[in-house]
């Protein structure tokens, strides 16, 4: 009788979370459809918009720039590495570049901006709804949605792609900081190889629409847990949580995704 | 609706869910020109009725009338447009924090309007004076005590000459000057303003000073309601507790529990 009582009750609590996450998921789908509804404002007042772009994008630039300079000095070291084993080291200006603007430049910057700029977003509407300030421009006939949300959401989706093309163009000097003038790469064959090989719509643009998507997808997860989050310090902690947890995980599958299609018969 | 009430409110019940009745067969007239009170303990429904009035929630059955317009039928931009005429204080004032004084009390002036920017300043700076806080309009929020954040929030519920100005525990957690200051303030504006006030508190001595009607709510129903004068002279139990700040009567001190004794000899269970 135990038994049947705790297999009652266990599947009473998975039912609830499997509601719970559809609804839940239902709720994001309406939500991202009404900021798309009321994104007017976001575009004809350009400068709410612009004002975001600040805060998202130009602060995020300095973590940006930085964790490129590195990922690409160590791309270099590596890449070096096994490059020389087979007599081939003059190809590492094009392991550098097509390991960052096909993967790591959309990939790890979007990582990065879910962390740096997603986590504010959330956090910033959340502690918003928390004190009041949402229902507050509500009551004053304003659309929170139209004036709050979309302006922020689409700061992030432009800022996205621009700050990924900015870390793979940091990784690119990075990896020709160690690689040539540390370790000492023929510089011509460096840049000739790489600016032969990197193809700007197999490898360029298909980064961008990556990077394009994952910003997408990070800030409608940003704005949605902060306007979903419950109203006490409790709810605007776990909602800043679960931005960074979800985006990472969405940016991962998604990238997947993306690669499996893009690549899909190359080579 | 009868001309002389700016907002009524008729047989509304109002429930979260079917277990979470929060108001019962509530009826209410809140004539135009008046400040009116609503009072009752924590928890009571005071704010949800308030949010009625607002239109940010619907009610289960019955219905509340604002200028003649039934507000949970209204559409988004007949209840926006609504709204425009409606200036509402919450309780621990909502200012936008990342915006100025001057921008909180011009918000709403840049988003509704198309006022030249010196006009705009010249509005907000009369509103700050209104309050007394005209010297503090390059301040951010962050920056008041909670009597002046009350006060800019006040001024920027005025901001569009509102007909109907909503209080949200006005006087809560403030000290006696500020009480008094945000007590008069109440009055004068809304005598200035022609409009029409209502006041959701439970701070009973202050309130008294300035309304004209006072309705008292528990447990989601309307228990009494009279002027501030019958309201003191008032024998009813629950209006005597309250007015006189007793621990026990019709609103007992203990919360529902089991019989005390057999609770104590419970074996250490909790």
């Amino acid at each position: 009788m135990a038994v049947l009582d705790t297999l009652t009750s266990g599947l009473r609590t998975l039912g609830h979370k499997v509601i719970e996450g559809v609804w839940r998921i239902g709720f994001a789908a309406r939500f991202f459809f009404a900021v798309l509804m009321y994104s007017g404002t976001a575009f004809r007042r350009f400068n709410l918009t612009i004002r975001e772009i600040y805060f998202t994008g130009v602060l995020s630039l300095i973590i940006i720039l930085i964790s490129g300079l590195f990922v690409g000095m160590v791309l270099g070291l590596q890449g070096y590495d096994t490059l020389q084993r087979y007599g081939s080291s003059e190809a590492l200006g094009v392991l550098v570049a097509l390991s960052l603007v096909r993967e790591l430049g959309p990939v790890i910057s979007a990582l990065l901006f879910a962390s740096r700029a997603g986590s504010a977003i959330t956090a910033e509407i959340g502690l918003m709804k928390t004190t009041e300030q949402l229902s507050a421009m509500e009551m004053m006939a304003v659309n929170p949605i139209a004036r709050v949300v979309a302006p922020r959401f689409w700061a992030g989706v432009m800022s996205m792609p621009l700050l990924a093309a900015m870390f793979s163009a940091m990784g690119v000097i990075g990896g020709y900081l160690v690689g040539v003038k540390l370790i000492g790469v023929d510089e011509g064959a460096f840049w000739s190889q790489m600016q032969s090989s990197v193809d700007v719509r197999l490898d360029i643009v298909n980064g961008v629409i990556k990077s394009f998507v994952f910003g997408i997808a990070v800030t409608l997860i940003s704005v949605f847990e902060g306007y979903d989050a419950d109203p006490t310090a409790e709810g605007v902690s776990g909602a800043t949580t679960r931005t960074v947890v979800t985006s990472s995980l969405a940016i991962l599958a998604l990238d997947f995704i993306l690669t499996a299609f893009m690549f899909r018969g190359v080579g | 609706m009868t001309s002389a009430n700016l907002v009524e409110i008729d047989n509304v019940n109002f429930a979260y869910d079917s277990q979470r009745t929060i108001l019962r067969g509530i009826n209410m007239t809140i004539p135009q020109g008046k400040v009116v009170a609503i009072m009752g303990g924590s928890g009571c429904g005071k704010t949800t009725l308030l949010r009625l009035i607002g239109g940010q929630i619907k009610p289960t059955s019955g219905a509340v009338r604002v200028a003649g317009q039934t507000v949970h039928e209204l559409k988004e931009d007949g209840l926006y447009a609504l709204r425009r005429k409606m200036g509402m204080l919450f309780q621990f004032g909502a200012l936008f924090t990342d915006m100025s004084v001057f921008d909180n009390v011009a918000f709403q002036m840049r988003e509704h309007t198309d006022l030249p920017e010196e006009m705009i300043r010249d509005l907000v700076l009369m509103k700050l004076h209104a309050v007394g806080l005209r010297g503090a309009h390059r301040l951010m929020p962050s920056e008041l005590s909670g009597g002046m954040a009350r006060r800019v929030a006040l001024a920027r519920a005025i901001a569009l000459d509102p007909m109907l100005i909503m209080y949200d525990e006005p006087f809560a957690g403030l000290d006696p000057i500020s009480l008094g200051v945000i007590g008069q303030l109440i009055r004068t504006l809304n005598d200035a303003l022609g409009a029409t006030s209502i006041l959701v508190t439970h701070d009973i001595m202050e309130s008294l000073k300035i309304v004209d009607y006072v309705y008292f709510v528990s447990e989601g129903v309307i228990v009494a309601e009279g002027t501030a004068d019958e309201i003191r002279a008032s024998k009813m139990p629950f209006v005597h507790q309250f007015v006189n700040g007793e621990p026990d009567g019709p609103v007992p001190f203990q919360y529902p529990a089991p019989d005390y004794a057999t609770d104590l000899q419970g074996n250490g269970r909790a």
